[in-house]
């Protein structure tokens, strides 16, 4: 297999867009922790994006299908690992989702996002039927609940779910019977209250409690509810200005650096700050469905789509929470948020996309 | 191949994309509804969020005396509190701070622990009225420990000893049972009110209308900016008409014996000195009352929150002669009557002593009345009968509130044939009317409605209403016009005259009260001595002083139109005689503080002491100081011998003073002075046996040489 590999073929474009939503987010991170013992951890969320950036470039050299043929291998380590969250991790607010290393946290739940995407890809590379068995169909999921499992079982549930857009996308791309969709959505609904009994955790019901009446609880659980839907809500059409939402400034909103910076952001630029956001990540997300249609082969195409499908579920949810449409769930908004490992995530999984578009004239 | 495919199908991309362009025009149109379509309704919120209305506490209205002299000031008072919006304190922190203001510390930090439930923007209050050297303490560790801080608010600060204290009353906490009356719907919990005395009288004037600042804060409560100021309205000044210089002569007199002393002007109705023992001490009631002290007061057996010259409803004994002298005089009874006192009658079948046992022997009703005989008054009960009596009773306001400017006046009992009936469902039985006849029996009567009586009698039937402020300075709500009604009782003139004229023998040797005899002084009143248990049960008694006869007392000078008439009730006094003492010695005080005046006018005349109820003293410099000496020029114009002859002359002479006027109440003296509270321990009242405040009148000196050879 020849390789021949240019950078004529990186897609600048896409890394501008990703950059300004980057820039956004230190100017609303830097907003956001004035005058508060975060002061100038904006800096340190540059670093991570300048780190990000290189291991963007770092992992567009190796081969996405070198990496497929490791996929397996990748997998079961992962599985390890999450494994080993459960019986060495620390607790940390009653959750094991972290095994400390000393010189860092390793928190394995992030990383394995992006195995699950390979792995997916890989599965779907090597069955390329038209349609989609249902035996078939079980296997392919079972790659994806596995996990999910074991991370809801640490308890972490944001991240668990943000495993069910890789199936979903994935098992769509290949070849899902409309019929067993409908099942599977189904099943979920009856699933629900027994899930809604047996599998939550008290919080977790408080938090889908608060999404419904966030007011019967003002104090408490409803506050952070009630504080987003006020900033966003009082920035009004334009906004208050940089540096001036009476909300984030006077620290009612509640982590407005991590995840509620949207709605720190949408309350100093208002309706039309929040539309130009939205409209950023949807041609990052366009650009990104546009590389997977002119990728070199499958794999790649379920590749990018499964990165796509992750970061629009992430705006789904983050955003979705910021306005009042989903629980607080505590997951970032990627690109924007502040935190190393969304961060690198987010640049690892575009180094692995521009991977795949640098080589689509390859055969 | 059939059915495979190395590209994956355009048109489940396709659905995908579509699928994110739905996901995105759902988050735009959420971001539409919140900010555009209900963007006012949170731009409220966000502002409610983070304005926050501090109250400026107003202070309440300064109480003065008819001059203009202080009685109840107000003072900075500080409190100690713990703010914690600057995140957990130490447990070393605790301890330093409990040892800087004398908590203890095992207390500090339970409160602390209590208090952690509460928001995080609410402070602890640790301290209440923190002494000077606690606050330099806070001062001094400013930037030791910021979470320790102080706030500031007006404290009343009352006389000393309980000067005056029942008629001031005392302020506290509004209670959720006030909160539910109709005249306390405009107030709010938390609020300071009057709880007894002119406090609670006249709150809605003393209270004034707390300010507000709103300030901006974040969510941690801390103030980051300030919008508006709205000052808070201090409460007015209450002047009212009591003397500082006669309540002090009446706090004296009745010292620490139980009863009550009320003087009043019985032209207008003016209260000028009111008493009533055992009292409190308010300051007690001015910072927070310990429950302590509470049970204290409450438990009480002399009830010292009652204040007796209105509360206190008993039988008037003799005093009520006077009522039946006028009752038989309007009759046409009691001017010819004449009894003999063997030292007792029968009357129905029952034999009736006089308090006399060798009897007055043949008697009329001016001998009556100065030796308070009692079979007269028997006969002449019997003569006029319950209905008749009670008539006259009910004329001069007894059995019923006399409207004075006080809260929780109580109405005493005038006994009729149909109260009877009304209250027991009994018939009046004849002989009930004679004990009543010596002020004996159902009839009871506090202390004010024997001023007032007895006051109306002395001034020939007209009868006034008791105020203890003055109405021209009432806002109208009040009805400042129905304070200065007079109520014309027709009395003969010459029964006027025979009456008050023997009230005059009283004080004098042959009268009931020869003890209380003023030289030089026009003093006429009317002893009583009324049991309290029946002579029967009070031989039974084990503990015989319990049962004490109460000695009364209604005095007045002149005898007739006087300027001043004074009730005394001493409980357990046994005899009028000695009640009479006490009200001579206000009376006494009152007379002498005119002469005093009087002798000013010549002099240097203080201004604000000329005029009753003008500007207050304390705008002005003082007038004059106790124990200063002086030089008074005077003009002189004589003529000798020769017709022709006239001469002038100017005089100094030198004036020593020895007339010692108060400045203030007792107590609040320093406060005057150098503004400043003296941080006291409340200690528990007793009457101070002071002399300083005794007036003693000048006397001008005999003319010394002119200065200047007079000029023909």
């Amino acid at each position: 297999m020849s390789r021949y590999v240019n950078y004529r073929d990186f897609d600048w474009v896409l890394l501008i867009f990703v950059l300004i939503i980057c820039a956004l987010g230190v100017t609303e991170i830097y907003s956001a922790t004035r005058q508060t013992r975060f002061d100038g951890i904006q800096i340190k969320q540059i670093y991570w994006i300048f780190a990000g950036i290189g291991i963007m470039f770092l992992m567009s050299l190796v081969s996405y299908q070198a990496l497929l043929e490791n996929v397996y291998w990748m997998y079961i380590v992962s599985i390890i690992s999450l494994i080993a969250v459960l019986i060495f991790g620390r607790s940390y607010l009653g959750a094991r989702r972290w095994i400390d290393f000393h010189f860092f946290h390793f928190q394995p739940s992030e990383w394995v996002k992006l195995i699950l995407i390979l792995t997916m890809a890989k599965y779907f590379s090597e069955y390329q039927d038209r349609e989609l068995p249902f035996r078939e169909l079980v296997k392919a999921g079972m790659i994806v609940v596995v996990p999910m499992l074991l991370v809801m079982k640490q308890p972490d549930l944001g991240t668990a779910l943000t495993y069910v857009p890789i199936a979903v996308i994935a098992l769509f791309l290949g070849g899902m019977k409309i019929r067993h969709g409908i099942i599977m959505v189904l099943i979920a609904g009856v699933l629900m209250p027994v899930i809604w009994h047996y599998g939550l955790k008290p919080y977790q019901k408080q938090r889908l409690e608060t999404l419904v009446s966030p007011e019967a609880d003002a104090k408490g659980a409803g506050y952070q509810v009630i504080q987003s839907l006020v900033a966003v809500g009082s920035g009004g059409l334009t906004g208050k200005g940089a540096f001036k939402g009476t909300q984030t400034q006077g620290q009612f909103l509640p982590v407005p650096h991590t995840d509620f910076i949207f709605a720190a952001w949408a309350e100093e630029h208002g309706f039309v700050g929040a539309v130009v956001l939205l409209l950023l990540y949807f041609l990052v997300l366009m650009r990104l469905i546009q590389n997977a249609q002119t990728a070199p082969d499958r794999a790649g195409t379920f590749i990018i789509m499964g990165v796509a499908g992750v970061l629009a579920f992430h705006i789904l949810v983050n955003v979705g929470m910021v306005v009042g449409f989903m629980p607080v769930t505590g997951i970032p908004l990627p690109l924007m948020s502040y935190g190393g490992s969304s961060v690198l995530f987010m640049f690892l999984a575009l180094g692995i996309v521009m991977n795949v578009r640098m080589r689509r004239f390859v055969n | 191949m059939f059915g495979r495919e190395d590209k994956v199908p355009q048109i489940r991309i396709t659905v995908i994309q579509y699928g994110i362009l739905a996901i995105f025009l759902l988050l735009a149109f959420g971001l539409w509804r919140l900010q555009v379509m209900r963007s006012g309704y949170y731009q409220n919120l966000a502002q409610q969020n983070r304005i926050k209305e501090v109250p400026i506490l107003a202070p309440r209205g300064k109480i003065l005396d008819r001059y203009g002299r202080i009685i109840v000031d107000n003072y900075p008072s500080f409190s100690a509190l713990l703010l914690r919006n600057q995140g957990p304190i130490s447990n070393a922190t605790l301890d330093a701070i409990a040892a800087g203001l004398h908590l203890d510390p095992n207390d500090l930090k339970q409160q602390v622990r209590r208090a952690s439930a509460a928001p995080g923007y609410q402070p602890i209050y640790i301290k209440y009225d923190i002494t000077p050297d606690e606050l330099a303490f806070i001062e001094a560790h400013k930037n030791e420990y910021p979470e320790l801080d102080t706030i500031t608010v007006h404290r009343r600060l009352y006389p000393k000893d309980g000067f005056m204290a029942n008629l001031i009353g005392y302020v506290g906490e509004i209670s959720e049972d006030m909160l539910n009356r109709p005249r306390y719907d405009l107030y709010n919990p938390g609020d300071i009110v009057g709880q007894s005395g002119v406090e609670a009288e006249y709150n809605d004037l003393l209270m004034g209308q707390n300010g507000s600042r709103r300030v901006l804060v974040n969510s941690r409560g801390k103030e980051v900016g300030e919008l508006s100021d709205q000052p808070a309205v201090p409460g007015k000044t209450l002047k009212l008409t009591v003397d500082i210089d006669l309540q002090i002569a009446a706090e004296e007199a009745l010292g620490d014996k139980e009863g009550a002393i009320i003087a009043m002007d019985p032209h207008t109705g003016e209260i000028l000195a009111l008493v009533s023992r055992p009292t409190f001490d308010p300051n007690m009631f001015a910072v927070r009352i310990s429950p302590k002290d509470w049970s204290a007061i409450i438990n009480d057996p002399g009830k010292p929150l009652l204040d007796k010259a209105i509360q206190a409803q008993l039988p008037p004994g003799s005093v009520f002669k006077i009522i039946m002298s006028v009752a038989g005089w309007q009759s046409g009874i009691a001017q010819d009557l004449t009894v003999h006192c063997n030292g007792g009658a029968d009357f129905y079948g029952r034999y009736f002593k006089c308090w006399r046992k060798g009897g007055h022997g043949t008697i009329t009703l001016p001998r009556a009345i100065a030796q308070s005989c009692d079979v007269y008054f028997y006969t002449l009960a019997q003569k006029l009968g319950i209905e008749r009596i009670a008539k006259y009773a009910t004329e001069f306001g007894l059995g019923q509130k006399t409207g004075i400017d006080l809260p929780n006046e109580v109405s005493g009992v005038m006994p009729s044939e149909e109260w009877k009936i009304r209250n027991f469902k009994q018939r009046w039985f004849p002989g009930e009317t004679i004990s009543v006849g010596i002020g004996q029996g159902a009839v009871a009567t506090t202390p004010v409605q024997l001023v007032r009586a007895i006051g109306a009698i002395a001034m020939d039937g007209k009868l006034v209403r008791p105020h203890v402020a003055f109405p021209s300075e009432l806002p109208p709500q009040y009805k400042p016009s129905s304070y200065t009604q007079v109520t014309d009782v027709p009395i003969d003139p010459q029964g006027w005259d025979v009456i008050t004229d023997a009230m005059a023998q009283v004080p004098n040797p042959g009268g009931t009260a020869a003890g209380s005899h003023l030289e030089g002084i026009d003093f006429a009143g009317k002893t009583g001595s009324a049991q309290i248990v029946s002579n029967a049960f009070k031989a039974r008694a084990a503990n015989k002083s319990e049962y004490k006869d109460n000695g009364w007392f209604v005095g007045f000078t002149p005898r007739r139109d006087p300027n001043i008439i004074v009730a005394v009730l001493y409980q357990g006094g046994e005899h009028g005689d000695l009640a009479a003492r006490l009200a001579a010695q206000v009376i006494k005080a009152y007379v002498e503080k005119q002469r005093s005046l009087g002798v000013k006018t010549a002099g240097t005349l203080p201004p604000d002491l000329a005029t009753p109820g003008e500007s207050p003293i304390s705008r002005s410099s003082p007038p004059f100081r106790p124990g200063t000496s002086g030089h008074v020029e005077m003009t002189g114009l004589w003529s000798t011998n020769s017709a022709n002859d006239f001469r002038v002359a100017r005089f100094d002479i030198p004036v020593s003073r020895r007339f010692h006027a108060a400045l203030t109440a007792p107590g609040m003296g320093a406060f005057a002075k150098d503004n400043r509270p003296n941080f006291r321990s409340h200690p528990a009242p007793q009457p101070s046996p002071s002399t300083s405040h005794r007036y003693v009148p000048d006397i001008l000196a005999v003319l010394p040489d002119p200065v200047r050879s007079p000029q023909p």
